[in-house]
């Protein structure tokens, strides 16, 4: 047997001064070669720990035997019998605290590169004319409606209809997808990649209606009236926060989502060939240190912001972010001002911001959250020259569908009330899973609630009670 | 896609288009409105629900063509469709008994305060309506606004400081001895904070309703936010009326302004020449 490499194969990536002023995809993907050099990494364990570590228990081993094999089919045929958005997740799944922390190679090197191998397969279907078969069952005649068309929904519904019912999905917006159209940027997640899973979805006859908020055009107690036998409730955590200081509503601070759906739901950076317009300055504060700020400083920068900062009251080390996402960040030169906290902005004509007044942080004892609890420093006080400013600090779920729909029971965060292992709600009939129940939290979590509520969907509806 | 089933131009440069949209008509309800996406390439935009019918399922918006959409919008006929209908979205208006209301309706607010000042008369209101335009050309749908109140002034020009001519009229009604128990305007938005000023020193509530910039319509972006009572709210869902007495004009005035021409000062004074309001 060949010597272990114990360094993984590298992926091509775009150069960083180029691709700073691109919205073309930043990582490139394995060719053939590549994905195989890094497959036969794989030690083929007899009981994987990887498939353990995946939400989704996708069994890893059994798809890179194939490709390793140059059975490209099987592999697709593998990886989607449990995940039907691998170009995806392949692409945005945070695989090093998963399935690669678990895999055995990575005790003594890099684990295998699952992600990469993952998303190579997955992008190789979308690019052949090879589409992996599914056999439907017969039609239960059972029918469901899933309300929002994120990952959570999305993977609920084609769940669903594997098992023969029928799926409509209703959604808010005018395109599918949720964060993975409006909120995760192009350079990361090509829409045409998003577009080709969701159309993979339809093809399995899920219907999708767009245009339609639940709880105003609909309410959830006419759905279950008008025939549906159980509704799904996938609609994420869509209500942004902000800092609650002084000047926060001047012109230029924008929350994230507004700030990412006018450059990638609504393509401004594509202005004027596209009506929408994003007004950007040259200095640039994003305001927080997660996924969503650094997507949101990459944004500003190719939009040609001349220099953009993150601003994040922690050290560098408790950086939410998946590291990858910093490291390319930084790659691109976005700057980062650690332990440092905003308390206030100023504006000049126009109400438009023109400066941020900050306060340096010290870290203290670790708090709740096991991080260490970061002090503001007395007399620290500076002011940070800016015009435009995005505030990254999370989000919470949107109350429309609890307002209007009587038996849902919140959590104090606004979150629902849900069982953790089947999804089940207070509400009769009534599921729900993704960011809805967990707050925000990442892509494959969501298609984990999913595909756990759609399970105990299928027992309730064949149960016929 | 929506279709359009009647389009028609009220006055100069503003139209009403009726909408094929069951599904907004079926659930509509006074004071709401609908996000709207003319094309592919378009931008989602907010528009208030001017009348419903739910039988034909039919929505009527009303518009003046001056923005970048709205004129696009203008340019399609009877028959063409438009990409995106989203609604009824925010809080319908309240409906209440309160006694005698003053509607002051300005520019589109002429059309879309028909079926408030309806509602309001049907939950046994007495309502008199004020309508007012710069010039007189600008007055449209008098007849409709005048069933639907139960007595209807109509006033047209500016007086030397701009405002009289809309504010003359309301500070007859407020003076006249008659006890007014609430005021709904709806208007560009400096007309509504006028009318907020003259009425405040008489405390009488006097309900707005604002329309800042909207990009989702849902709760989701936080562009259209509003202080409201020293509090930011989201004027798609917590609105779109508000308190005219708590309102932040200023800033809405600013925040409207957003993508309106480069200046470093901003008119919030009666008008601006850029106000896509007008
Ligand atoms: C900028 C950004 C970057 C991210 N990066 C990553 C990453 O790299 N990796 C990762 O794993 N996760 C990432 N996440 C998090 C991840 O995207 C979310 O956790 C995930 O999308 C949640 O899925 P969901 O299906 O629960 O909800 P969502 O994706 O939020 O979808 C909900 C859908 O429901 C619709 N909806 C809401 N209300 C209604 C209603 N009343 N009626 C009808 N429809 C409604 C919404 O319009 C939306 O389309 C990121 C998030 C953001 C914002
Ligand atoms: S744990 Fe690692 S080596 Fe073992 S099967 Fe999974 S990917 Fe291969
Ligand atoms: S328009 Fe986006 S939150 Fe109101």
């Amino acid at each position: 047997m060949a010597k272990l490499n114990l360094n993984r194969v590298d992926m091509p990536i775009q150069d960083p001064k180029a691709r700073g002023r691109n919205f073309s995809e930043v990582t490139l993907g394995y060719n053939p070669e590549l994905s195989l050099e890094e497959a036969l990494r794989c030690i083929q364990c007899p009981k994987p720990l990887c498939t353990q570590g995946c939400p989704v228990g996708i069994d890893i081993r059994d798809f890179i035997k194939p490709l390793r094999e140059g059975n490209m089919e099987e592999a697709v045929r593998v990886l989607k019998s449990k995940n039907n958005l691998p170009a995806i997740c392949g692409r945005v799944c945070p695989q090093e605290s998963q399935c690669e922390a678990k895999c055995v190679v990575g005790k003594r090197g890099a684990p295998v590169a699952i992600g990469r191998l993952e998303r190579f397969v997955a992008d190789w279907e979308i690019n052949s004319a090879y589409k992996a078969h599914v056999e439907l069952p017969k039609p239960t005649g059972k029918r469901v409606a899933v309300i929002g068309s994120g990952p959570a929904g999305l993977t609920c519904g084609a769940d669903l209809a594997w098992r023969g019912h029928q799926v409509t999905i209703y959604e808010a917006l005018h395109v599918a997808g949720g964060v993975l159209v409006y909120g995760i940027p192009e350079f990361r997640l090509p829409k045409r990649i998003v577009q080709a899973e969701i159309d993979n979805i339809a093809a399995l006859g899920v219907e999708i209606v767009l245009d339609t908020v639940v709880g105003r055009s609909v309410t959830i107690d006419e759905l279950l009236a008008d025939g549906y036998h159980a509704v799904f409730l996938g609609t994420g955590a869509g209500l942004p926060m902000f800092l609650n200081v002084p000047g926060e509503n001047l012109n230029g601070i924008y929350s994230a989502n507004e700030f990412l759906t006018r450059a990638n739901l609504m393509k401004a950076y594509d202005f004027p060939r596209y009506d929408t317009p994003l007004k950007m300055g040259k200095r640039v504060a994003v305001v927080g240190g997660g996924n969503v700020a650094m997507d949101a400083a990459r944004v500003a920068l190719r939009l040609g912001a001349e220099q953009v900062y993150i601003v994040y009251r922690r050290s560098e080390v408790e950086l939410p972010a998946r590291h990858e996402e910093v490291e390319h960040a930084k790659e691109e030169g976005i700057i980062f001002h650690v332990l440092t906290n905003p308390v206030g902005f100023v504006g000049g004509g126009r109400g438009l911001v023109t400066g941020m007044e900050c306060i340096r942080m010290k870290l203290g004892e670790p708090d709740a959250s096991g991080r260490r609890r970061p002090i503001p420093m007395p007399g620290s006080e500076f002011l940070l020259p800016v015009d435009t400013v995005v505030v990254a600090l999370g989000t919470t779920p949107n109350p429309i569908i609890a307002a209007t729909t009587p038996g849902l029971q919140t959590t104090p965060h606004g979150t629902l009330v849900a069982d953790e292992e089947t999804g089940k709600t207070t509400k009769d009939r009534v599921w729900a899973g993704g960011d809805i129940v967990t707050g925000a939290a990442t892509v494959i979590s969501a298609m984990g609630a999913g595909k756990r509520a759609a399970a105990s969907m299928d027992a309730f509806l064949k149960g016929g009670a | 896609m929506y279709p359009i089933a009647a389009r028609e131009e009220l006055a100069p440069n503003i139209f009403l288009f009726r909408i094929e949209a069951p599904q907004v008509a079926r659930k509509a309800q006074p004071g709401q409105f609908i996000m709207l996406r003319v094309d592919e390439m378009g931008e989602r935009i907010p528009l208030t629900i001017a009348d419903f019918d739910r039988e034909r399922g039919t929505v009527d918006i009303v518009f003046a063509a001056v923005g970048r959409t709205t004129r696009k919008l203008a340019e399609l006929q009877k028959g063409d469709s438009i990409a995106n209908f989203v609604g009824p979205l925010g809080l319908p208006a309240e409906i209440g008994r309160f006694g005698t209301v003053v509607c002051v309706a300005v520019g589109y607010g002429m059309a879309t305060m028909v079926p408030i000042a309806r509602a309001l008369k049907e939950a046994g209101n007495r309502v008199i309506g004020i309508a007012w335009a710069r010039q007189g050309e600008y007055l449209f749908g008098l007849d409709r606004l005048r069933a639907a109140c139960s007595e209807l002034i109509v006033s047209a020009g500016n007086g030397a400081d701009h405002s009289s001519f809309v504010i003359q009229p309301l500070r007859q009604v407020l003076q006249g001895g008659q006890p007014i128990h609430r005021v709904v305007v709806i208007g560009p938005a400096c007309v509504m904070r006028y009318v907020s000023l003259t009425t405040k020193p008489y405390s009488i509530k006097t309900v707005v309703s604002l329309n800042p910039i909207m990009v989702d319509g849902t709760g989701m972006c936080g562009a259209c936010r509003v202080a409201v009572g020293g509090v930011t709210k989201f004027a798609c869902v917590d609105g779109p009326a508000f308190d005219g007495h708590l309102v932040e004009w200023d800033l809405l005035l600013a925040r409207r302004c957003t993508y309106t021409g480069n200046e470093d000062q901003l008119s919030t004074f009666w008008q601006c020449e850029h106000c896509a309001q007008w």
